[in-house]
């Protein structure tokens, strides 16, 4: 088409740039000549966390465990002579040996019910209790209260996904990015489709505009959908999408995804089963996370966490089932890594919640509130107030970062 | 009530001269509808839960013998290209789809098949956690469980779909044995609570219904018992699914504060009866049915009234979905929910009178993020006005209909899809952005991604 009355690709990506609005945004105040990176990865449906950083040194553990594929010799990797970790994750170990993998075990955010739901909205909401009605993300406010400059637009977030998870959910701009199926579609039908949408539906014209820019940020990149391994559990490659995506100096610096399957309620089999392969599943994207995030890796962290745990004991099918504490890994460059973190409960019967999960000591929300201030900068009465509301006695981690 | 509201917000939009068959009452086109047969046609590639087990079993036989085959050292040429005298779970699934755009085509009754969609979800069984298991008896579980009842009574579905053997094996009751059965006597095995929650939180009484966690085991054992043999010789087909005596845990059980004697499989019955009637599953049934119909927007009072009737009726669902569309408040509120992906696709195939491919639908629902019947949890997929509307997703969208338009005849009429699909109620800007398009293609491609397509 030779006429042109309307807006070619190149203009509307004009502003590309700020698709995430880093482009024009200085370093974080409060961290001089640092730029840092959080992404967030949720693990949907409740890890086991026994299985994935087993407790071999507890003097309870052959008890009350009940699951001997663990003991196993070379089913496990020793960590500190008191935990282990799943043979499934190599990658996760090497981290922890180069001190770039902090490992939390015995956490668990406020929620102490058995629904999936109910935990993971108290997860992403970070508020101490369930509300019904419309609630935003803690990851959210967290863009929200960034500091940055006068006059600037506020910083978007990023989530690895259809739709805007509930961490991510809020009044800060947000976009979301998943693995391209089709080829895309042309300037001229972009431009016209706009112009309608501008007319009819505001809403709609904002998505469509930042669709057409995250593409733009993505297309260029070759290899952004490295082929699957048809019927092979694949977190790998959505791992690497966001890497590359947030390794870009104008990328966002905060995001978001999920791998979910981890409500193992039956035949579990946390070393060569179902179980094991998430793991090594989940290892892979902790690999590509690594290899994606390039030079960046040194100034991020990369926090996974789940809704809740699994019962110490496996139930009468071979899986375990809705429990309260478990594991929770911090790798990335700025992490002080090569430890595992846990006000170790025990395994004794007497010692486990309600006679059944892992009693939880450590509020993943002191680990969360942990990060953002020694890694973002964020004061501690932002953390206590807006980003985890009511937290204010919550006595935040130290020494994670750095 | 305005005709694009019954096309769209309670159907799958219009179908070729559908608008004038409405013509000025579309209500009462709705409300006929109420009164049509809700089932399927036979499909000989969609095998009911039977025929399902055959297949299956015949499967695993296979599979069994080429795990054996593989450990003594032989190479295996793969699954999908053994000659084989069963039906594969993906075949089954494929059909599943097939039909059901062939059925959004043709049918004159759209309201009943988005009822459907409305109570599969509310049902969730998933092929993203067990697709073999679901993609056998998935199909039959929306035959079985879900259509039947869908303008019958709750309760019935209620216990139609826990004792389904989709949802036996999608939330591991197949697997939950009494432990003071015989068979937990003898083989150790015990309770597996996944059903008895999700019933509780999301198929009745809703997350906020006053149980408690003894609640959810006092049902988890009345459950016991209710499920599949696989792995056994069994007398016929037919007694591989079920209620086995064996499984079960014996005696009396407490739920809401009430005693259930153990009347073997009454014993579900009796409860899931008290759990249909409990007014806290009327509001939570009301609550999800008007959000999926109208969305987050709905004034409270509407579900009040959903909800109203759902308990002087006894959870009569013709009752109460008659309720919904005679309600004013559901005709007046704004068009406001971005359609699933899954209504899209089945809304473009009525609009094309063909099915809308290629691309693949099964391919293009993935993309778009609702694999076909593969909700990512038990709570089924979002029900937010925006939850299908994020940029990324409305960018796939649009490429999606340019993929799709490419490959439409040339001389394809936009204007008069337009008119058969909105008629009187187009905007001008879709018009006008239509009749300038530069060829029928991209005419095709603003049609489909016009505000007025893409919200109900």
């Amino acid at each position: 088409m030779s006429r042109s009355p309307f807006a070619s690709r190149r203009a509307l990506l004009a502003g590309a740039g700020s698709l995430f609005a880093w482009g024009y945004a200085p370093r974080l105040a409060s961290a001089a000549r640092r730029d840092p990176r959080l992404l967030v990865v949720i693990l949907r449906g409740g890890l086991d966390g026994l299985a994935a950083v087993p407790a071999l040194g507890d003097p309870d553990f052959d008890s009350a465990r009940l699951a001997p594929e663990l003991r196993e010799a070379g089913a496990t990797l020793p960590l500190d002579g008191f935990f282990a970790i799943n043979r499934n994750m190599p990658a996760l170990a090497q981290l922890y040996q180069d001190r770039q993998a902090l490992i939390l075990h015995a956490v668990a955010s406020p929620y102490r019910d058995r629904s999936h739901f109910d935990a993971q909205d108290l997860l992403e909401s970070g508020l101490p209790k369930l509300v019904d009605g419309g609630r935003s993300g803690w990851l959210n406010r967290v863009l929200a209260g960034l500091p940055r400059g006068e006059r600037l637009p506020p910083p978007k977030g990023l989530a690895i996904a259809p739709t805007i998870p509930v961490i991510l959910q809020g009044g800060a701009p947000v976009e979301t990015w998943q693995r391209q199926a089709f080829a895309y579609a042309d300037d001229d039908t972009v431009a016209r489709l706009l112009d309608l949408y501008e007319a009819r539906d505001p809403k709609l014209a904002a998505a469509l505009r930042d669709g057409v820019l995250l593409d733009n940020v993505t297309m260029a990149e070759d290899g952004m959908a490295p082929g699957r391994t048809a019927g092979r559990l694949d977190f790998a490659t959505d791992a690497a999408g966001a890497a590359r995506i947030m390794a870009r100096p104008d990328g966002p610096r905060i995001g978001a995804m999920a791998f979910s399957g981890w409500d193992t309620h039956a035949d579990q089999g946390s070393i060569t089963g179902g179980l094991g392969k998430r793991l090594a599943a989940l290892d892979a994207a902790i690999g590509a996370f690594r290899s994606g995030l390039g030079p960046v890796w040194e100034d991020t962290v990369v926090a996974v966490v789940t809704e809740f745990g699994r019962t110490v004991r496996l139930n009468g099918s071979r899986g375990t089932d809705h429990g309260t504490a478990t594991t929770a890994f911090l790798i990335g460059g700025a992490v002080k890594g090569g430890r595992v973190l846990a006000d170790w409960p025990g395994l004794g019967q007497q010692q486990l919640r309600e006679g059944r999960d892992l009693a939880p000591t450590t509020d993943l929300r002191a680990v969360m509130k942990g990060i953002l201030a020694e890694h973002l900068g964020i004061g501690d009465a932002a953390l206590g107030g807006t980003v985890f509301p009511q937290s204010e006695a919550l006595v935040r981690l130290r020494g994670l970062c750095g | 009530m305005q005709p694009m509201i019954a096309t769209q917000r309670f159907g799958l939009g219009a179908g070729p001269g559908e608008l004038a068959r409405l013509g000025c009452d579309p209500l009462a086109w709705l409300l006929a509808q109420l009164d049509q047969p809700t089932g399927l046609p036979a499909d000989d590639r969609i095998p009911g839960s039977p025929g399902a087990m055959d297949h299956f079993l015949r499967r695993q036989e296979l599979v069994r013998s080429r795990n054996a085959r593989e450990k003594a050292g032989e190479t295996l040429i793969p699954l999908s290209r053994e000659v084989v005298d069963f039906l594969h779970p993906n075949e089954i699934v494929q059909a599943n789809l097939n039909q059901g755009l062939a059925t959004a085509i043709a049918t004159p009754t759209p309201l009943l098949e988005r009822l459907a969609l409305h109570w599969i979800n509310h049902f969730t069984t998933s092929l993203a956690s067990a697709p073999v298991y679901l993609g056998y008896f998935g199909a039959a579980f929306e035959r079985e469980a879900i259509r039947p009842h869908m303008l019958g009574r709750f309760e019935d579905m209620l216990f139609a779909t826990s004792t389904h053997t989709a949802m036996l094996f999608y939330l591991d009751n197949r697997r939950s044995v009494g432990p003071n059965s015989t068979a937990g006597k003898r083989r150790g095995r015990g309770l597996n609570e996944n059903l008895a929650r999700e019933i509780m939180e999301l198929h009745s009484l809703g997350v906020d219904g006053g149980y408690t966690q003894a609640d959810v085991i006092a049902l988890a054992r009345i459950l016991t018992g209710w499920s599949a043999e696989i792995d056994r010789p069994a007398p016929s087909t037919a007694a591989r699914m079920g209620f086995f005596p064996e499984l079960h845990e014996p005696g009396p059980q407490v739920v809401l504060g009430r005693r259930y004697a153990d009347t073997g499989p009454d014993q579900l019955k009796a409860v899931l009866h008290d759990l249909a009637q409990h007014p806290n599953t009327a509001r939570h049934v009301a609550r999800r049915l008007v959000r999926h119909f109208i969305g987050d927007t709905a004034p409270a009072e509407l579900a009040q009234t959903v909800a109203k009737v759902f308990q002087d009726s006894g959870g009569d669902l013709k009752a109460i979905t008659g309720a919904l569309l005679r309600s004013p408040a559901a005709a007046a509120a704004p068009p406001a929910r971005v359609r699933p992906p899954i209504e899209l696709l089945l809304g473009t195939a009525r609009l094309l009178g063909r099915a809308p491919e290629p691309p693949r639908p099964m391919m293009a629902l993935t993309a778009m993020g609702q694999p076909f019947r593969g909700a990512a949890s038990p709570a089924g997929w979002p029900e937010e006005d925006d939850a299908w509307g994020a940029p990324d997703a409305i960018k796939t969208r649009l490429d999606w209909a340019i993929a799709l338009a490419a490959r439409q005849p040339a001389g394809l009429d936009a204007r008069a899809l337009l008119d058969q699909a909105f008629g009187a109620e187009t905007s001008p800007e879709l018009r006008r952005a239509v009749g300038r398009a530069a060829d029928s293609r991209q005419a095709l491609v603003l049609l489909l991604m016009s505000p007025e397509y893409q919200r109900r």
